[in-house]
């Protein structure tokens, strides 16, 4: 269960990002992915409506994940190629002198907060 | 109605684990600890590796083991009986170890009074590469039945570890393993990789290990 651990991380973030901004209840959060980075989008979103059920911050709050394509540079030929179609081996040239340009991010990108009544 | 504001975040989800990693570091740094993070697939011979590493080297280091499982606490019970102090660490139901469950390992043990801490982490060789748990260096162990095509499938546990035991080659003759084949794999995923051939049942290869443990302990305590 590798995503339930990593949402406890996403709400261990969140709980800090809440405090520094003076948030107390958040409405959705939006995770950027990577192709690669070997977190399943789809077990992800349902260990997030499970977890998120039990914290007051994000109690009922919405998960999106936007995929980031993974690209992978070959250092012998000098060009880019779709790292998920081809793996390690470069298209353009056969050579195995190749290296992940991108692809792995895992990162929060932003959270929705309702807007509350100003206070008093 | 419904008025929403925005927030930017653009933070990795690991940027909590890897400052609290760091933080473990440089305090067993100070308190002369030195902390490995013993990974690799359920029955690749972690607890008999280190019982006989415990029983060679306890006279000269003072040793403490952090197992860590799912559930059970028999890993614990083998290492306390092979003269190491062990503790427990339950991760349940998850399948690896974070920076903040290290941690708590650490006080609980009581790592200051050691030279040498070693974390078994949970049997899996997915998810414990992803996560750094404040160890001064990474171990794996890769058994021989496994097959030589482990660091192909795994790349990144191969990646992110310093030093590689090859287990159980008492069995050798017995399996299709490529030694040859294993090494470049695991040189191709990671250059600086030390391996170290050994059988925890015999004992062969196994100086070659302790010694590096040795002087890897030596050289992070400051030589001492």
């Amino acid at each position: 269960m590798h995503e339930l651990g990593v949402v406890f991380h996403i709400i261990r973030d969140l709980e800090a990002v809440a405090a520094e901004n003076a948030v107390h209840r958040i409405s959705r959060v939006t995770i950027q992915l990577g192709e690669v980075s070997t977190v399943i989008p789809h077990y992800l979103t349902d260990c997030w409506k499970w977890a998120a059920a039990k914290n007051d911050l994000v109690a009922g709050a919405e998960m999106v994940v936007e995929t980031l394509p993974a690209v992978t540079y070959c250092e012998d030929c000098g060009r880019e190629y779709p790292t998920v179609a081809y793996g390690r081996v470069c298209p353009h040239c056969g050579s195995e002198r190749t290296y992940l340009l991108r692809g792995n991010e895992f990162l929060i990108k932003e959270i929705e907060v309702p807007e509350e009544e100003p206070h008093g | 109605m419904d008025k929403v504001r925005v927030i930017e975040v653009k933070q990795s989800v690991f940027a909590d684990n890897n400052a609290e990693a760091e933080r473990i570091r440089r305090r067993l740094k100070e308190q002369k600890t030195f902390l490995i993070n013993l990974m690799s697939s359920p029955g690749a011979g972690k607890t008999t590796t280190l019982c006989r590493t415990i029983a060679d080297l306890r006279e000269e280091l003072r040793i403490g083991i952090m197992e860590a499982d799912i559930d059970s606490t028999v890993d614990a019970e083998t290492i306390s009986a092979a003269g190491a102090k062990a503790i427990q660490i339950h991760t349940g139901g998850m399948c690896h170890l974070d920076a903040g469950m290290t941690d708590q390992g650490l006080q609980e043990l009581g790592a200051e009074n050691f030279d040498l801490v070693v974390l078994e982490n949970v049997g899996n060789l997915v998810c414990p590469a992803e996560f750094d748990t404040g160890a001064a260096k990474n171990v794996a162990i890769l058994s021989v039945p496994e097959g030589h095509d482990k660091p192909l499938k795994y790349p990144l546990m191969f990646q992110v570890c310093h030093a590689l035991l090859i287990n159980k080659t008492d069995v050798l003759p017995y399996f299709d393993f490529d030694m040859d084949k294993v090494l470049e794999y695991a040189h191709m995923r990671n250059p600086d990789l030390a391996v170290f051939p050994v059988s925890a049942k015999t004992g062969e290869g196994f100086p070659a290990w302790e010694n590096w443990l040795r002087e890897q302990t030596a050289a992070w305590n400051g030589g001492k």
